[in-house]
């Protein structure tokens, strides 16, 4: 697994990616490709918790935008918990909040997307 | 360094995720003019995204960043010695047109950098380009 992923589990059916460490284009192509691979196995709920990475940059958070895209042809979601007030602010600007819910905890990310 | 309006400047060569250096001066700098936790993300922010401009796109071999302190405000010049741009040529990013379609998904810089700072200004020719962009501290900071 990639420094940049630190832990992927399935809960009810999401797949729960934690990530760790800045999300540049190293952590967003590491997200890409754990997202590729569920999806081929037929997973289409993702919760994208980032407790762990307080600092992203828009080359990283662009590649969630290609997750997004290839989860609309599926009718999946993506979500995200955990994050931090400039990352979340980040995500507003770039337009992400308007197609992905923002949970405060993964208990309710899940529960929210099973 | 004058004491009223200290100057810290920082050289950086091109190498993966340099500007996270910068971010860490800019949180010493907020620190010491009390800024709010907000307002460090956001100047931490910009400057990741104006170094990353920079080192993406000017084909610069460094970066300087300087960052003035003043009894209003935090100014924060970044500047390379590359090819420079033009900013009437750089499109409004928007998701909706990203989305299904074969747009490139990056482009965002220079709309985070707007939207983070309070004032934002761009001195580009072909000798390099340098980013001027201020964040205000509040009566109560």
């Amino acid at each position: 697994m990639s420094d940049s992923i630190k832990n992927v589990e399935e809960i009810s059916g999401v797949v729960v990616i934690t990530t760790s460490g800045y999300f540049n284009n190293i952590a967003g192509d590491a997200v890409l490709e754990v997202f590729n691979q569920k999806m081929e196995e037929g997973k289409i709920n993702f919760l994208i918790d980032m407790e762990d990475s307080k600092v992203v940059n828009s080359i990283g958070v662009s590649i969630l935008i290609e997750v997004i895209e290839k989860l609309q042809t599926v009718d999946g979601k993506l979500a995200f918990t955990n994050l931090a007030g400039i990352v979340e602010k980040t995500f507003n600007i770039m337009g992400l909040t308007k197609y992905c819910e923002v949970y405060d905890s993964v208990d309710s990310g899940v529960d929210n997307l099973s | 360094m004058n004491k009223q309006n200290p100057v810290v400047e920082l050289k950086l060569p091109v190498i993966p995720d340099i500007e996270l250096s910068a971010t860490k001066t800019a949180e010493v700098i907020s620190k010491h003019m009390n800024l709010s936790e907000e307002k460090t993300g956001e100047i931490s922010m910009a400057i990741i995204e104006s170094c990353i401009n920079a080192f993406e796109h000017s084909k610069t071999k460094e970066i300087f960043i300087h960052f003035i302190v003043s009894a209003d405000k935090l100014t924060i010049k970044v500047k390379d010695q590359g090819v420079g741009f033009d900013k009437s040529k750089v499109e409004i990013p928007n998701i909706e047109n990203k989305l299904n379609s074969d747009e490139r998904k990056r482009g965002w810089g220079l709309q985070l950098v707007s939207a983070l700072m309070d004032t934002v200004e761009y001195d580009s020719d072909e000798t390099g380009t340098t980013v001027t962009m201020t964040k205000k501290r509040e009566d109560n900071e």
